[in-house]
């Protein structure tokens, strides 16, 4: 038996969300007395992968097959359950990821394994095997038991932190056969966000609501976010309004995101917008209204004009850091 | 072409959920609704459906779920939707819906069909991706854009750093998810009118047992009162943030 961690790829390099993973999946290997098997498909330089194994993994596969340049789902579920099968994997971990989320139910469906997404640490206990995750976007936790011997899960975000406890291993290359015939995903256009700070990987997030009155006024978010590190994000009604391009919106519909810090600018704080945001580690809210549902989430808060507050507290910052 | 579109009914989202004695969801006077991205898929796919440059001809709704659930079905019918499919059941996890979803499209032709990233209860993330493995029919995630080419379909895939254009024959299973229609289609008088006469095909489900069980729930531990900083003094919030909970670093 064997845990399974399926590392994504994303343009030859590991997403941030990697070492959580592997982190994890050494973790729970440690708990059955199994190896922690991580599966990197694409091409990948060899730093890159054998560098997982500082995050727990005892071996790393790399398939560097070239037909595993863009994702087909079907030919992506056929090259995990090839390795599942040779390494008698028993728990299959996946991200929380556009990736994982595609491809965890289709390896499950083959298996016959249950499948729960988006579990927030490691089971409650393995004999019966109980996972935990939130449900009804976040509003009530569950813990959930599981059935089957073959399992197969998603980790939420920020579910814990990456650590580096162990050294680099060797990567294993695997000439895995990709059945063409199975691919049926032709790429005609790729757009990349290259050099921006991803939403979905920031620590710090600044976000903007409806309060923020005016498109303009977002640029005061951009110049706090770049002092700061961090990404800027905003609730529905302003990127339906156009105001913010739309990955960037935040919440239930939008993108879930859990930072170290979310700080909200005129933010009201509806229970759809918050469903995304309130795995944050540490909310902070400005807004005119005493009232708003946003200082009932928050962690510290201030009530005043968002307007009148970004300006000054971009001078505090930028005196603080001399620049 | 014909569209079938995977709905889930779930309770209204801004509703607060609380726990019954028995430490359940309660689910009393909950207001139902169409799963969000369901009612997006079912919007694009009403919006294809009227585009005389494509073939699709029919949309029809698929749902698992009791017979409580027909008056929100109704209202999906009066959105626009040709036709639709109850399987009397009530699942106890994802993949008791995905077998019953499974086994009907076994017994049926279909080209396309669409369901949503998720339900915003359980939030599974899960039925589209179970029955396409299930069918070992081919399928893509996270879609957030659909257009027809002849027999083929043009497909925008947000991937996790940017986005991509894709071509995908028919059949197809798609996950969509915020961004496939602008804002949900509202119902017309007319459309609700003719829904009153439109069919709701109810099916009687196989037997399956679930892979899963809800062991227990709980509701999130109440949150200390936010900590107040006068709006004289925002240097204040931004000590607090870097000597108190640490996430932002000035010096
Ligand atoms: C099915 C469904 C799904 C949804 N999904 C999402 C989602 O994913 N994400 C999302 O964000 N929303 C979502 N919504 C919408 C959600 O219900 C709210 O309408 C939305 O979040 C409100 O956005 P807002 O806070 O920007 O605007 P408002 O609610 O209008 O709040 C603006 C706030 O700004 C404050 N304000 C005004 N002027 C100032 C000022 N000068 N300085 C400081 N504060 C000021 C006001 O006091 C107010 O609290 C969804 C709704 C539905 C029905």
């Amino acid at each position: 038996m064997s845990i399974l961690i399926f590392a994504e790829n994303r343009n030859g390099k590991f997403p941030r969300h990697v070492p959580e993973l592997v982190t994890y999946g050494r973790q729970l290997a440690d708990q059955f007395r199994v190896q922690a098997i991580v599966l990197a498909p694409g091409r990948m330089d060899h730093p890159e992968l054998a560098a997982l194994g500082k995050y727990g993994a005892h071996r790393v596969l790399s398939v560097p097959d070239q037909s595993l340049d863009v994702m087909d789902n079907r030919m992506y579920s056929d090259v995990i359950l090839e390795i599942a099968g040779e390494e008698d994997a028993e728990i299959l971990l996946f991200a929380y990821s556009n990736a994982g989320k595609a491809l965890a139910p289709l390896v499950a469906a083959h298996l016959q394994a249950a499948y729960v997404s988006a579990i927030t640490g490691l089971p409650a206990g393995t004999d019966p095997f109980v996972v935990r995750k939130k449900v009804f976007s976040g509003k009530v936790f569950t813990d959930i038991f599981v059935k089957t011997r073959k399992k197969v899960f998603t980790l939420a975000p920020h579910s814990l932190e990456a650590s580096e406890h162990y050294d680099p291993v060797t990567p294993e290359i695997r000439h895995v056969k990709v059945h063409e015939n199975r691919n049926v995903t032709e790429r005609m256009e790729i757009k990349s966000q290259e050099g921006k700070l991803l939403l979905t990987e920031a620590d710090i997030v600044i976000s903007g609501g409806r309060g923020m009155q005016h498109p303009d006024n977002f640029k005061l978010l951009e110049e706090l976010a770049a002092l700061l590190g961090g990404a800027t994000a905003c609730t529905r009604p302003v990127s339906d309004e156009g105001w913010r391009p739309a990955e960037e919106h935040a919440g239930q519909t939008g993108k879930i995101i859990a930072p170290d810090l979310y700080f909200a600018f005129g933010i009201s704080g509806a229970i759809q917008h918050l469903a995304g945001v309130s795995s944050s580690k540490v909310i902070a809210a400005v807004n005119t209204d005493p009232e708003a549902p946003i200082f009932e989430v928050a962690d510290y808060g201030i009530v005043g004009d968002a307007l009148d507050i970004l300006p000054k507290m971009i001078e505090e910052i930028k005196r603080r850091k001399h620049v | 072409m014909e569209i079938i579109i995977l709905m889930s009914v779930v309770p209204d989202t801004s509703v607060k959920i609380k726990l019954t004695a028995d430490g359940l969801p309660d689910m009393k006077e909950i207001p139902w609704i169409i799963n969000p991205w369901d009612e997006l898929a079912l919007t694009r796919a009403l919006e294809l459906k009227e585009d005389p440059g494509n073939t699709v001809n029919k949309v029809t709704l698929l749902h698992v779920g009791p017979s409580t659930h027909g008056q929100v079905l109704r209202k999906a019918m009066a959105m626009g939707a040709d036709e639709a499919v109850r399987i009397e059941a009530t699942p106890r996890d994802s993949y008791e819906t995905a077998y019953h979803i499974v086994a009907f499209l076994q017994e049926r032709a279909f080209d396309l069909v669409l369901a949503g990233i998720e339900s915003s209860d359980y939030n599974g993330a899960a039925v589209g991706g179970l029955v396409a493995g299930m069918l070992d029919i081919p399928s893509v995630s996270a879609v957030t854009g659909i257009q027809t080419e002849g027999d083929k379909l043009h497909v925008v895939r947000e991937t996790d750093g940017g986005r991509e254009t894709l071509r995908m024959p028919l059949p197809l299973l798609a996950v969509v998810q915020k961004g496939i229609a602008k804002e949900p289609r509202m119902p017309s008088m007319r459309g609700l009118m003719m829904a009153r006469k439109k069919n709701i095909h109810v099916i009687e489900p196989g037997a399956v047992d679930s892979l899963t069980e809800y062991a227990r729930f709980e509701l999130p531990p109440p949150k200390p009162p936010c900590h107040m900083v006068d709006a004289t003094n925002p240097g204040e919030l931004l000590e607090l943030l870097e000597n108190e909970s640490k996430v932002i670093h000035l010096s």
